[in-house]
């Protein structure tokens, strides 16, 4: 029963993940840079959602707002920091990414506390076989959301100006610069999606699981780490690594305890990375 | 050369004067000392050879917490030590205190050598920003794993033994900074030396393009694992002061500190310019003074600050002063300029 339990927490979570990921990989592959502070725009998004709570708002209605806030804080940081780090060096986008993230790591304290929160949907909770199986509303609600902005997201993609831009800058952005696109205006609108992406993802964590200031920089590794094993650009496998990954998630907390479950997540890390760094040096070939 | 000479015996004066001239800093000289360490040894990585590292800190928590396990377990149970006030029911003689001290910090020197060979052959194979986010990943894994340890004090942190009281002669200070100084002045003759053989010209071979390197010949691998090797040393030793200097070791806030010590290295080379001898030291220095400046006047928002920092350095000075100096007085760095090739570049842009 156990394991039922933990698998389907799991994969609910893991969708979650995986919505992250989506908007790490949208940057990753048209910008070219990593962002250590998608995390803590996650982060960001929930404690708006938690804001709304706190006022007497219902807090699915973050779901709605936080993505148009985090769209217009996302441009903020790239028309400040990331439009002078797109062309260059990859660490470069690192380092400064990771002073964003350390700044807003320490904003959220000062603003909201250092205490865990989190914003009470009152969904109550869903019993399966013979109540051994315990499934709270808001992990279905949260899960069903994510996978609705996912689908929504890559109709958009596919269908509008927009997205069509985005994706012919991802593929070559001199080339679509000769052909009249703005590329300044496309990385703009992607960060802002990616940042939406990380509201609405951060919103659903709020009402689900807890948030903390702190706690940005593992769903920026998850996140990573999704990206990494399904690849640039390859929408179900992002989604099926996220729920491998949240059911790994559960296993380790069940089996090695909750205070190794992040560390454990940070190892599976480093070990796929060495995984995939022996299987391609067979071939001589490198991660590029 | 002369000039260099005299330039070298004048800031080991310094250096060995420095705690008599200013009592009242000898505590932050001596983090100094070790911030210049980390700062020069981080460089070895990212600035000679290319790979941005984030975890250097491993090796330096490694040899904190190594080098006071040692020291506490060579005469005391270490499980009773790091249970909550048990390092009341246990004192050490002065005597006992600087063995158990020597023997750590071999140990944190030798240990954390062993590991970066065994990891760096797992991970060095990794290119540019997967190998920073890989050693981004050890440094934190590292910090919660050993959150969670027992026997090293877990979640309440490990007390580090107190300087015993040496017939009434209170010298904590002094014995840290004259431990770190020496430790600053054995990595800067190592850096230097190894800096002046072909071994730096294989660094940087590996930083300007690896698989050309490759291809003429050079076993990329090893070299880059013994740089690591020899970054992880003195690291490791660094880490082992560091842990009787704070006196209190905490596996998220002081030892396995990815957050804070691993990008203050990061960045103190960057900001003196990576890639050069000196840089990393005047990076550090200026830096820790910066820091401390701000750390006093403006308590709270110091990460704020620190935040703001990281960002416009890596924006506006990617090169670090001394890479400006060398851009505004290359004569100086022993550079031939010459004019029409210049021009001609310019021109081409």
């Amino acid at each position: 029963m156990i394991t039922i339990q933990a698998c389907l927490d799991g994969i609910l979570l893991g969708v979650l993940f995986a919505l992250i990921a989506y908007g790490m990989a949208l940057q990753w592959g048209v910008m070219n840079i990593i962002n250590i502070a998608q995390g803590d725009l996650v982060i960001l998004g929930g404690y708006i959602a938690y804001f709304m709570y706190l006022y007497g708002i219902h807090p699915a209605w973050g779901v709605i707002i936080s993505p148009i806030i985090m769209y217009f804080v996302g441009i903020g940081i790239y028309k400040l920091v990331i439009n002078k780090v797109v062309d260059r060096d990859l660490f470069i986008s690192i380092l400064a990414t990771f002073g964003i993230s350390i700044l807003f790591m320490q904003l959220m304290n000062f603003a909201f506390g250092a205490d865990v929160v989190l914003a009470n949907s009152g969904y109550g909770t869903t019993f399966l076989f013979d109540n051994n199986v315990v499934l709270p509303n808001s992990k279905i609600f949260s899960a069903t959301v994510s996978i609705l902005f996912a689908i929504c997201l890559v109709i958009y993609m596919k269908k509008s100006k927009l997205g069509r831009a985005i994706r012919a800058t991802a593929q070559n952005s001199r080339a679509a610069k000769i052909l009249g696109v703005d590329t300044e205006k496309v990385y703009a609108a992607t960060f802002g999606i990616n940042a939406a992406l990380c509201g609405v993802a951060g919103a659903l964590i709020s009402i689900t699981f807890t948030i903390h200031p702190y706690m940005g920089l593992p769903y920026t590794i998850r996140s990573f780490m999704i990206v990494i094993v399904a690849g640039l650009g390859n929408l179900p496998g992002v989604a099926l690594s996220g729920m491998g990954l949240g059911v790994f998630e559960e296993f380790a907390d069940y089996i090695l305890g909750t205070e190794f479950r992040i560390g454990s997540v940070f190892l599976l890390l480093v070990l796929i990375l060495v995984y995939r760094r022996f299987k391609l040096s067979r071939k001589r070939e490198y991660l590029k | 050369m002369n000039k260099n000479i005299l330039l070298y015996i004048g800031i080991l004066v310094f250096g060995l004067a420095a705690p008599f001239v200013f009592p009242a800093f000898k505590v932050q000289l001596s983090i100094l000392c070790v911030l210049i360490v980390l700062a020069t040894t981080w460089n070895i990585q990212g600035g000679e050879m290319g790979y941005n590292t984030f975890g250097n800190i491993l090796f330096y928590g490694l040899g904190m917490y190594l080098c006071a396990s040692v020291q506490v377990g060579m005469f005391f149970p270490l499980a009773e030590w790091t249970e909550s006030g048990g390092e009341k029911t246990f004192v050490h003689t002065p005597s006992q205190f600087f063995q158990g001290m020597a023997a750590g910090l071999v140990v944190a020197a030798v240990v954390p050598t062993i590991v970066a060979g065994l990891i760096g052959y797992a991970i060095l194979g990794l290119r540019g920003h997967y190998f920073a986010i890989c050693t981004l990943g050890l440094g934190v894994a590292a910090g919660e794993i050993s959150g969670g340890i027992e026997i090293i004090g877990a979640g309440q942190g490990f007390t580090t033994p107190p300087f015993p009281n040496v017939g009434g002669l209170e010298a904590r200070g002094e014995f840290f900074y004259f431990l770190s100084f020496a430790v600053l002045v054995l990595t800067f003759i190592t850096v230097r030396a190894i800096y002046s053989t072909r071994f730096k010209l294989i660094l940087n071979a590996i930083r300007d393009n690896e698989d050309k390197a490759e291809a003429m010949g050079i076993e990329t691998m090893k070299y880059k694992i013994i740089g690591w090797m020899v970054s992880a040393f003195f690291c490791g030793l660094a880490g082992g002061i560091m842990g009787g200097l704070v006196g209190y070791i905490d596996s998220t806030d002081v030892a396995f500190d990815g957050r804070e010590m691993g990008v203050f290295m990061v960045l103190m080379a960057i900001l003196g310019g990576k890639g050069t001898l000196w840089g990393p030291i005047i990076g550090a220095t200026l830096f820790h003074i910066f820091k401390e400046g701000f750390w006093t006047f403006f308590l709270g928002w110091q990460y704020v600050a620190l935040g703001v920092l990281i960002v416009v350095i890596v924006i506006y000075f990617p090169e670090g002063i001394m890479g400006w100096l060398r851009e505004k007085y290359p004569e100086r760095f022993g550079e031939v300029i010459d004019e029409a090739d210049r021009k001609a570049q310019v021109e081409l842009k």
